[in-house]
């Protein structure tokens, strides 16, 4: 175990948890928004599938990560407003198109893999860049402060969004469709624009998610995310629907999982123990959404389909 | 009115979702793709088709213009994609390879990483008329034990497996992956100035184990002393937690890296990004890392296909296990050109190799 509380060792594991858990976050994040309107969006993984291969063939293509990175939005975007299409204006059951939309983009990636790209090549990732004078804080400055973009930008959405909920009447408007929505209508708020806006803004981070988890590795594979993006709607629900709750529920589900890695590289933990040990992050993720669920009650609309009565 | 258009657009829309959905996920039967480019001659490095381990019943072999005038119907079942760099490509490769030579209509269907779909496919096959269906993956097996007694005028082969469950119709086939791990891992020692490896694994079965045990085995056959820790991320296919367990050697000193799966490609990003040497096994992953692959442990399934095919045709639906030894070129160490590997390395790795074949030296299980 010592050899673990050593700098370098501590400093990588601390790193890789934050990178680990940026994709984690931004979808979380974006699923947030979603749902505090009133919108279950079950499709987050799908989405970030198709952007992250929409990020890797841009920069295949183009060799410009910022252009890949746009590419891996866009899809989000674009993936938005067929996801707002089908739960908001068709009011379809959510749960159900949501599935729909994740099977589509599982299958669609996969195709465009195999037929447009063959032999998959490596691409170039983004470099991580130190943030001036904090990076020369020791120990902790190459913890937190020697980051790609994308996790800074990952992280600096937090209070941003944070801000937006709870400060602004965009974000009271978000709040009020979720609760009530026949309320929030009776005083001459747009349910179908509030919940378009903030379902194509989620799947724009989600699209981002997709992009940031494509420069981790730095190349396509099919099923890339492994289903991270369900794990990223239950972050939501660890949360409590709320920024800064997911932002932990995401650190802790990343940080636990570069732990348990670190530790089977030292030898701490035994090979008799590896396949029990990675069951760890989700394992210690659902006790802790146990534990936190009963404190908090999600919207009240969530999930339901808005029809105006008359 | 509005509102009735609203709930007919809300039924139709998302069963046109599910035809996508359908269409996009390919699950039935797909032409043979043509191999991915670039690929290593593998068919040009295959050896005499060796003898199974299990003794072969007698069979008349047909003649070659008789063999490949009657059309064989070849399905693969595999868990990743064709294009893996890995375990299914391999096999994809060596399809290809036999294509012309045996008359093979080959159907293709990959990423069947979910069992319960793909034993729905493995069943279509089989009622399509295929002659032999290959499951290329262990997860497969519980399917095939189950489903050949229903088929039992389709062959199929199991792999990687050691058993045949006693069906008259089905194949095993496995390869001794320790064996390249253990030329591999002797390297690795010998390249290595921290004294410390890093190894990654998905899960600890099958082939994966056998290669990072037998990787480990060489490398404390050079250097005792050596830290050789396996880490097992739990999964084949997660990239990211691959490159993760390579970040974390990294931080512990590792100056050399291998790893098995398909997920692999992660962690040789890492290798590449800290130019450290990068050994691979199931395919060459060169083009991955030009500069940093060493050389690659290269499944080579052709002889054991040609093996099975032509029991097939000699009326031998199955009851052998064929296995893939460094010695009958069901696997062959790829040496990277482009990695400055010093003279001695190379030497003490053909003599490991040479004595492997030869019996001389005497792999771990």
């Amino acid at each position: 175990m010592n050899q673990f509380f050593t700098v370098d060792v501590l400093t990588v594991t601390v790193a890789s948890g934050i990178a680990l858990a940026t994709p984690f976050l931004l979808a979380a994040l974006g699923e947030t928004i979603g749902q505090r309107s009133g919108v279950i969006n079950l499709g987050v993984d799908g989405i970030m599938l198709l952007a992250a291969f929409a990020t890797y063939y841009t920069a295949l293509q183009t060799g410009n990560l910022l252009f890949a990175i746009m590419a891996g939005a866009g899809t989000g975007t674009i993936m938005g407003m067929i996801t707002a299409l089908v739960s908001v204006t068709l009011k379809a059951e959510q749960g159900i198109s949501g599935i729909g939309i994740y099977l589509f983009g599982l299958g669609f990636s996969a195709l465009l893999f195999q037929k447009l790209v063959g032999t998959p090549l490596p691409i170039a990732t983004l470099p991580p860049v130190g943030i001036p004078l904090l990076d020369e804080i020791p120990v902790v400055g190459g913890m937190f402060f020697k980051q790609s973009v994308l996790v800074y930008l990952a992280f600096l959405l937090v209070p941003i969004v944070a801000f937006v909920l709870n400060r602004t009447t965009y974000g009271l408007k978000i709040k009020a469709v979720g609760e009530n929505p026949a309320a929030a209508d009776s005083l001459g708020v747009s349910v179908a624009r509030i919940r378009w806006s903030t379902v194509m803004l989620g799947c724009t981070f989600a699209g981002l998610a997709g992009a940031s988890l494509l420069m981790y590795g730095g190349i396509f594979q099919v099923n890339l995310t492994q289903s991270e993006g369900f794990i990223a709607v239950a972050l939501v629900y660890f949360g409590a629907w709320r920024p800064v709750g997911v932002m932990g529920g995401s650190l802790l589900y990343g940080l636990v999982g570069v732990v348990i890695l670190t530790w089977k590289s030292l030898g701490i933990i035994p090979l008799s123990a590896s396949d029990l040990a990675a069951t760890a992050p989700a394992v210690i993720t659902v006790l802790a959404l146990l534990f936190l669920a009963r404190r908090f009650r999600q919207p009240a609309a969530l999930g339901r389909p808005y029809e105006r009565e008359g | 009115m509005h509102r009735h258009l609203d709930r007919k657009l809300s039924l139709i829309l998302p069963a046109v979702l599910v035809a996508l959905v359908a269409a996009s996920c390919g699950g039935s039967s797909t032409p043979a793709p043509a191999s991915p480019a670039p690929s290593p001659s593998v068919a040009a490095a295959a050896s005499p088709a060796p003898s199974p381990s299990a003794p072969a019943a007698a069979s008349s072999e047909p003649s070659p213009s008789a063999a490949a005038a009657t059309t064989l119907k070849v399905a693969l079942v595999a868990p990743s994609a064709v294009n893996d760099l890995a375990f299914t490509q391999s096999m994809v490769e060596a399809l290809n390879s036999l294509k012309a030579k045996y008359n093979l209509e080959i159907a293709v269907s990959d990423n069947q990483f979910v069992v319960a779909t793909a034993a729905n496919v493995i069943q279509n096959y089989a009622s399509q008329g295929y002659n032999l269906i290959i499951a290329h993956g262990s997860q497969y097996g519980s399917t095939i034990q189950q489903l050949a007694p229903q088929f039992p005028n389709v062959s199929f082969a199991w792999g990687t497996a050691g058993s045949t469950y006693n069906l008259p119709n089905v194949f095993a086939y496995q390869a001794n992956s320790n064996e390249g791990g253990y030329v591999q891992g002797a390297m690795a020692a010998l390249l290595s100035k921290s004294k410390v490896l890093g190894v990654i694994g998905p899960i600890a079965v099958g082939d994966a184990k056998l290669y990072v045990d037998g990787f480990c085995a060489g490398a404390k056959f050079v250097e005792a002393s050596i830290s050789c820790i396996p880490v097992y991320t739990g999964s084949f296919s997660d990239v990211s937690l691959m490159a993760t367990a390579a970040t974390t050697f990294v931080a512990n000193k590792a100056d050399v890296l291998t790893g098995t799966a398909q997920a692999v490609v992660g962690a040789i990003g890492v290798a590449k990004s800290h130019n450290l040497p990068w050994f691979g096994t199931q395919w060459t992953q060169v083009s991955l890392a030009p500069s940093n692959v060493v050389s690659s442990q290269v499944y080579n399934w052709a002889p054991i296909l040609e093996q099975i095919l032509t029991e097939i045709q000699g009326g031998k639906l199955g009851g052998a296990t064929f296995t893939a030894t460094l010695g009958n070129g069901g696997e062959q160490i790829q040496f990277n050109p482009g990695f400055n590997l010093p003279a001695a390395v190379k030497a003490k790795a053909d003599e490991l190799i040479k004595g492997i074949t030869e019996g001389s030296v005497n792999v771990p299980q």
